[in-house]
């Protein structure tokens, strides 16, 4: 039995002249599996558990983080959090007597959290399969076939009698080859680095073809160390959801984020582009842009009945026919900016206090089949897989990078080419989507490497998103 | 006042950690070595906005990675400890018994290196600090009817190893970091920080006066530049983002070998001459001179000094345990992502004092923002400006700039286009907190480019 599901509430220690308080138990275990150049490294397994108490007191906020989950421990924790809060009270940001004081119950379960998983040698046994098929010409200089199983139960316990229980199990399943000829290296992945990461058991494998795609990620790499450089010039480009979520993540993500909006992002994450006052009006995209806050789909990898402050999860707009309509901000920053917001103050894990962050960030299929974007463009490119990301610290002029490029001429798929790159700024590069893909050509993805704050913290995060046509795009290459 | 008791029994993180060690060598069998990695820390963080507190907190956490080898064979296991010595005790005996339950489910390594031959040592460094509530209260005083956004981060970090060969080795170093930024308005500000073994109430306020004097240059009207090529200098704390990108698997002896390092044109292979550098480029895993432990997370000791590049010529790397004994090479204390953690860069001959003299019309970077690689074979990156950034004109300045993007080649910026080096050096220490606050640190110059390519 988890440490969390030990804790008597009834035995927890009175907190005296508190207005609130309190307890986050997260407990995860992990275990990651690499075989590389089929050779299985050395497996890594992991035990984590702890506690963060947070207290409003005397108007201010205070927080601490204890990996000692025993009465004694969490006692100690709750006073220290106290004592901050006291200590600077006088100096806070903002009166703590403001703010909502949560009382969730209930419980969460990944989907398929039950059913039995694969055992540690067949594991090995399937990523030295994968790694097997990869390896088979001799410019091909590095490969590996990667699993990483996640389960974690986190249990969130307020003085107003809240009382939520919630438990996950990821999976993070992937593929890379790297090939070498002639002075150039490319790297070619299944979905990217960590690109596949989702909620629930031995299926996600075979959604993603696991079990046979490392001898055609392998080609793939083959057929980019071959290609010319992508093309310069101002073109259509065709995103796979590969890339979309990236897109997304970065330029409409990330400059939602209210805290990023509050300011308090800006000595380290940045600020953003988007000011309060464009709540409502303001035109992000172009009509077929509908951008959802969806923390309630199924197998995605930021799925969750509550955030970590305790606020119900729900699904919201955030962007309708291309119009701006709220921001990602919690409770606590929903308060400060008088603006409606998400669930989703988010912690990852015991020992960092929650901040706005992304969860499940989703773009809405729209009309356009794959065959129908390929037949609308004259000329351009379709990217494949993020490979580079750079974006200003206002989330508004950007450049990223993909591992694939086809050429598309007249309406035709050509051939492919390598360092596929484009840049443009967010503020007026979703009005230029031209183009939505139906539901079957949606991937959900995501990435659990989503950094942030002060102190920093590293998040799962899940996207989901059609492939997607943007016009008239700054594209380039590589180095000539 | 915060409470700050280290939580641990017995009294001392590095007492406990003896425990510990004693406890692991009980634990093996014959033919078996146990070793283990302690990371702890406990930590005060003050995170500011707009002048005032807005989380303030206090972290303890310890993790152990416990690896066990047997043969060829190794699992690891990491555990968060609770701090009591008893409780522990137990984890660590249950994830001894987890991991040798594993090995048999594993085939032979041919890459598996441990360290056999015992070398001990210990380092304890800094503190006690002021509390940190008294410090931020200092520092938001000064800041009285500024627009100061920021973090304190401050207290005792720990690293500790041991194996049950009788090797140990204890790292502890008491140090704080205070990184802000003053606001003029929108994305105009000015980055500063202190960090250090002792507070310096004396040196901190000599960096808020600079930054306040800087904040008025900030405030004049904006210039926005035109893509194209601009004369440069790179402040360190501007340089240290292209640092980070070389430290990004550029050294790396594994990513040498496979070709994906960014520096990997520089070794010649394929038949072709080798790219070089200007020969002012010189570059050193300095451990010697850093806050890094002096040894690695498997225990094998770091040298005083790596040479990596020298006078221009790539001349090293760094090469973790495995990727020695995978590739036929000698380690040299790399961990396994085999990062520097102590990058020194050399002098040149431009006083500081001259940099915008020197410059004369061109871009003072203060700040870098968001690199990443554009073309990583080539050495190509992009990335941002931030902060302090500005026009100067005839050795001026003459107004901050709006923000641009540079896409250009590391073998271009310290190659035709590297114009000099400062005499001065900064030593600038790892602000990093994901998951625990980093023990790393870069001592890097001013760097007066010729040109840079910027695209947007």
């Amino acid at each position: 039995m988890p440490d969390a599901d030990r804790i008597n509430v009834s035995e927890l220690p009175r907190l005296e002249r508190a207005d609130f308080w309190s307890l986050r138990i997260v407990e995860e275990t992990g275990e990651s599996f690499i075989v590389r150049k089929d050779v299985a490294l050395p497996p890594f397994a992991c035990a984590d558990s702890g506690a963060m108490a947070t207290v409003y007191a005397d108007g201010g906020y205070g927080y601490a983080a204890t990996g000692d989950t025993s009465p004694a421990g969490l006692a100690a924790a709750l006073e220290r959090a106290a004592a901050w809060a006291r200590a600077t009270a006088k100096l806070a940001l903002f009166d703590s007597r403001t703010l909502p004081r949560p009382a969730p119950r209930g419980e969460y379960a990944s989907p398929s959290l039950a059913a039995p998983m694969r055992s540690r040698r067949e594991w090995f046994e399937l990523l030295t399969d994968e790694s097997r098929q990869a390896g088979f010409d001799q410019r091909i200089v590095d490969w590996e076939a990667y699993l990483e199983v996640r389960t974690a139960t986190h249990r969130l316990i307020t003085s107003t009698g809240g009382d939520v229980t919630q438990r996950y199990r990821f999976l993070f399943p992937g593929l890379s080859v790297t090939a070498h000829a002639d002075g150039d290296t490319q790297t070619r992945s299944l979905n990217g680095y960590r690109g596949i990461c989702q909620q629930g058991g031995d299926e996600i494998l075979a959604r993603f073809g696991f079990g046979g795609a490392g001898r055609r990620i392998a080609e793939e790499a083959l057929e980019l160390i071959a290609a010319p450089n992508c093309p310069s010039g101002t073109m259509d480009v065709l995103l796979t959801p590969d890339q979309m979520i990236l897109q997304i993540h970065e330029s409409i993500g990330h400059p939602l984020e209210l805290d990023r909006i509050l300011g308090d992002e800006r000595n380290f994450a940045g600020t953003s582009f988007v000011t309060p006052d464009m709540f409502g009006t303001y035109r992000y995209g172009s009509d077929l842009l509908n951008i959802v806050f969806d923390p309630t789909r199924d197998e995605e990898l930021a799925t969750y009945g509550w955030d970590d402050d305790g606020t119900k999860a729900e699904k919201v707009h955030l962007i309708r026919n291309g119009i701006l309509e709220r921001p990602l901000g919690g409770a606590i920053s929903q308060a400060r900016a008088g603006l409606p917001g998400t669930s989703n103050a988010r912690a990852d894990g015991w020992n960092r206090p929650p901040i706005d962050r992304m969860a499940n960030l989703n773009l809405e299929p729209g009309t356009a089949s794959l065959a129908d974007m390929i037949a609308g463009i004259e000329r351009g490119v379709m990217m494949e897989t993020n490979s580079s990301w750079s974006i200003d610290d206002s989330r508004n002029k950007f450049q990223f990078g993909c591992e694939r490029g086809r050429l598309i001429e007249n309406g035709r798929l050509g051939a492919v080419v390598k360092n596929p790159n484009y840049r443009g700024i967010s503020a007026n590069f979703w009005r230029s989507l031209a183009m939505v893909g139906t539901a079957d050509t949606m991937q959900v993805l995501g990435t659990p490497y989503c950094g942030k704050g002060e102190p920093s913290q590293v998040i799962r995060v899940g996207h989901a998103s059609p492939a997607c046509v943007f016009r008239d795009v700054a594209v380039f290459g590589g180095e000539q | 006042m915060v409470p700050r008791e280290t939580g641990t029994t017995p009294a001392t993180m590095e007492a406990y950690f003896q425990e510990l060690a004693s406890a692991l060598d009980g634990m093996v069998h014959a033919g078996e070595t146990g070793i283990a990695w302690l990371a702890a820390e406990s930590t005060d963080f003050v995170r500011m906005s707009r002048g005032k507190v807005r989380q303030p907190g206090s972290v303890i956490q310890r993790y152990l990675d416990v690896g066990l080898v047997s043969g060829a064979r190794q699992a690891t296991r990491q555990l968060s400890l609770s701090g009591d010595l008893s409780a522990d005790r137990a984890r660590l005996a249950a994830a001894v018994g987890l991991l040798r339950s594993t090995l048999p489910d594993l085939a032979d390594d041919p890459h598996l290196l441990i360290a056999t031959v015992p070398q001990s040592s210990r380092a304890v460094r800094g503190g006690p600090l002021p509390d940190a509530e008294e410090i931020v209260a200092t520092v938001l005083g000064d800041a009285e009817g500024l627009d100061l956004v920021g973090l304190y981060a401050g207290g005792p970090v720990y690293r500790g190893f041991t194996n049950t060969l009788g090797q140990r080795n204890w790292h502890e170093a008491t140090t704080f970091d205070l990184q802000w930024s003053l606001y003029h308005r929108a994305d105009k500000a000015v980055k500063s920080g202190l960090s250090g073994f002792t507070w310096d109430a004396a040196a901190f306020a000599a960096k808020m006066a600079g930054a306040r004097a800087q904040l008025a240059d900030i405030a004049r009207p904006s210039k926005a530049l035109a893509p194209g090529k601009y004369r440069v200098f790179l402040a360190p704390s501007a340089f240290e983002d292209v640092a980070s990108m070389l430290c990004w698997g550029g050294f790396s002896a594994r990513a040498l070998a496979t070709k994906q390092s960014s520096l990997t044109r520089m070794r010649g292979d394929d038949g072709a001459d080798g790219l070089v550098l200007d020969p002012i480029v010189t570059m050193t895993e300095a451990t010697a001179d850093g806050v890094a432990p002096g040894f690695q997370a498997e225990g094998f000791a770091r040298p005083a000094r790596v040479p990596l590049i020298q006078a221009g010529r790539l001349v090293g790397a760094l090469t973790s345990p495995r990727t020695a004994r995978e590739f036929a090479q000698d380690a040299n204390g790399a961990n396994g992502h085999e990062g520097p953690e102590s990058l020194a860069m050399a002098a040149g001959t431009l006083a500081a004092a001259d940099a915008l003299a020197a410059l004369d019309t061109g871009i003072y970077a203060g700040n870098l923002h968001y690199l990443n690689y554009s073309d990583r074979p080539a050495g190509r990156m992009t990335g941002m400006t931030r902060f302090a950034t500005f026009w100067v004109e005839h050795g001026r300045i003459v107004a901050p700039i709006d923000v641009l993007r540079f896409d250009d080649t590391i073998f271009r910026m310290l190659g035709a286009n590297l114009e000099a080096l400062t005499v001065e050096t900064e030593l600038l220490l790892s602000s990093d907190t994901y998951h625990e606050r980093a023990l790393a640190s870069m001592r890097l110059p001013g760097v007066l480019l010729s040109e840079m390519t910027f695209t947007l």
